[in-house]
């Protein structure tokens, strides 16, 4: 479980979360919504200690991420950010090995190289697995990404938006993967996402949060209304049913 | 996704595509041809046209100035790799952010506060190891505040850095003149670059700190390597970046200090060295690049003296031509878009 006490932040003097206080259930596929600039990625870094806490307490399975040596909590949770920019010039390979880091400190046993191996083919980059970043696709770059994390071995991840660049193949090929690691490998998953259908068919939780605050959370299909969304969003959205589960009209 | 995963065509032209990084004996290669080379001129360098008379002395010498050139070549390319590192950036050398101007300010001070002569009377060991100490608490805390804080904006940092450096070398420039001639002469020395004149007194120390800060970094190795990925992974990887940051920057400055005191700032030597390991080794370990650039300096410098000094009679002096070509690269470097 994630736990998220009370948590403010504010960036230059300007508020950009007020008073925090959710959850985020183990064991779950959660899924973060809500318009550009809610202060989703704000939270997950703040949760991902890629931002120093200003206020309250965030613990990710008990550890509190303020207080936790960063390279334990390395092999508690993954987190991918909204921007994936990486500084050194690296082959997908050795891009994804770095997911192995917080285990091995520097030197790789076969067991790490053979989590690479399953993670770059799971994210269908073995033929590209000696392509240098830059020569590949913003899909294929994005897929890396997430098989990095995915690497990590973790038992929560994290992620802002991995739908991003992704093809539709490819995106429901994700979503699929990550409900499996929720399902059989007990794991749990917390990731932003714009395509509300994708939290709509996959994700067990969900919240929603709008100018830096949490205005719903609970399960897909009691958050996902036309009464709540047409709020969330400023704009009147319908919502039918596909398979038993809500289906966002949002795009008519 | 798994359908495409096993294209049979692409799997069976790339069959070890999918295993990982594989045992590359390249830069194991490119390394020793390197060491090969850097052994080969050291001993041209020592022994050519060595008459009957005088040897030992002239070997003495000639070993001195050898040791001094491969320590200057060392520290100049291990800081500026470990310096691209921690910037998260190819453009950017210390020598461009200002490290040397910051030794030479802090010189300049030391000498008109501590008076000429009191510098003078201290040994020049002790001296130089509590530059080295202040030097590198200030440019951990200056250069640690402005890559912990701004990082991301490669432009401003250039900028500031550029900026930096001229109000280093204009106050610098400021107290030389207000300052008596016989304590400015002493200053002057370390201003200019020169591998003419080595200051032989502090080799052996220079030699000793350099060695000490470079197998430091060497153990770092796999820690840089993740600090090169950038800010957000390395923290997302468990890596303590603030303070491998902060460690890092002192290690850059130690060896700028031991540079900058042995012949002086060498402005854009560094960025040839480290365009020139990162082209070699096309990797980003730095297991391999800190060799590859410690070897590849030591070669241009050894080399470039070697041929400056002995065969073209001082007609050109290294360092302009070394600062020319360095300063060329640059700009090519700039005008690619290779700000990164
Ligand atoms: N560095 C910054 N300086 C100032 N304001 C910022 C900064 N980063 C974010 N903000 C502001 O904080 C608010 C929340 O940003 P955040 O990135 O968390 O939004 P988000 O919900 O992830 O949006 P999006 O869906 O567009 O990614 C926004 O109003 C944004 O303008
Ligand atoms: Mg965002």
């Amino acid at each position: 479980m994630i736990q998220i006490d009370q948590v403010s932040h504010q960036i230059g003097g300007t508020p950009i979360l007020h008073d925090i206080s959710t959850t985020l259930p183990k064991g779950r596929l959660t899924a973060l919504i809500g318009p550009n600039g809610a202060g989703k990625s704000t939270l997950l870094r703040l949760i991902g200690r890629l931002e120093p806490l200003q206020a309250g307490r965030i613990t990710v399975a008990g550890h509190d991420v303020a207080t936790t040596p960063t390279d334990r909590l390395a092999r508690v949770m993954a987190i991918l950010g909204q921007q994936t920019a990486i500084a050194s010039r690296l082959r997908l390979s050795e891009l994804v090995a770095f997911g192995r880091w917080p285990h091995h400190k520097g030197r790789p046993g076969p067991a790490d190289r053979a989590r690479v191996t399953q993670a770059l083919e799971a994210f269908a980059l073995a033929p590209l697995a000696h392509r240098f970043l830059d020569e590949v696709s913003g899909g294929q770059a994005q897929r890396a990404h997430i098989a990095m994390a995915f690497a990590q071995d973790t038992d929560w991840l994290l992620l802002d938006e991995p739908l991003n660049n992704l093809d539709m193949a490819h995106a429901r090929a994700l979503m699929s993967r990550l409900r499996a690691l929720v399902d059989h490998a007990g794991r749990s998953v917390a990731m932003v996402v714009h395509e509300i259908n994708y939290a709509a068919a996959w994700a067990d939780h969900v919240i929603a949060m709008k100018d830096g605050r949490v205005i719903a959370e609970g399960p897909a299909a009691e958050v996902l209304t036309e009464a709540l969304l047409s709020d969330l969003y400023d704009a009147p959205i319908r919502v039918g049913q596909h398979l038993g589960r809500p289906l966002v009209l949002h795009h008519v | 996704m798994d359908s495409r995963a096993l294209d049979p065509g692409i799997a069976a032209r790339r069959p070890e595509a999918a295993a990982g990084p594989a045992p590359d004996r390249r830069p194991a290669l490119i390394l020793g041809g390197m060491a090969l080379l850097l052994a080969l001129l050291a001993a041209v360098w020592m022994l050519q046209g060595l008459g009957p008379g005088n040897r030992g002395f002239i070997l003495g010498l000639r070993a001195t100035k050898l040791a001094a050139l491969v320590t200057v070549a060392v520290a100049v390319g291990v800081s500026t790799i470990l310096f691209q590192t921690v910037a998260a950036n190819r453009v950017l050398t210390p020598s461009i952010m200002g490290f040397d101007a910051l030794y030479v300010l802090l010189q300049t001070v030391l000498v008109i506060t501590l008076g000429g002569a009191g510098l003078v009377g201290l040994p020049p060991g002790a001296k130089f190891l509590a530059e080295i100490a202040v030097m590198s608490a200030l440019a951990a805390t200056l250069f640690g505040t402005l890559l912990l804080r701004g990082a991301r904006d490669v432009p401003r940092m250039i900028l500031t850095g550029v900026i930096l450096g001229v109000l280093f070398r204009s106050v610098s420039g400021f107290l030389g003149r207000i300052m008596d001639p016989n304590e400015f002469a002493v200053v002057q020395s370390v201003s200019f670059a020169s591998f003419n004149r080595v200051d032989a007194t502090l080799l052996p120390l220079a030699m000793a700190v350099t060695a000490l800060a470079v197998a430091l970094a060497w153990r770092m190795s796999a820690r840089l390597d993740v600090l090169a990925l950038g800010r957000d992974p390395a923290v997302s990887l468990g890596l303590a970046h603030r303070g491998v940051t902060l460690a890092v920057l002192a290690l850059v400055a130690v060896l700028v200090s031991v540079s900058t005191a042995l012949v002086g700032p060498v402005a854009f030597f560094g960025l040839i060295v480290a365009g020139l390991a990162h082209g070699l080794m096309r990797t980003a370990a730095h297991a391999v690049l800190l060799p590859a650039a410690g070897l590849s300096a030591a070669i241009l410098l050894v080399g470039g003296q070697w041929l400056f000094e002995r065969q073209l009679g001082q007609a050109a002096t290294l360092s302009v031509v070394v600062e020319f070509a360095g300063g060329l690269f640059f700009l090519y470097l700039l005008l690619k878009g290779r700000i990164r």
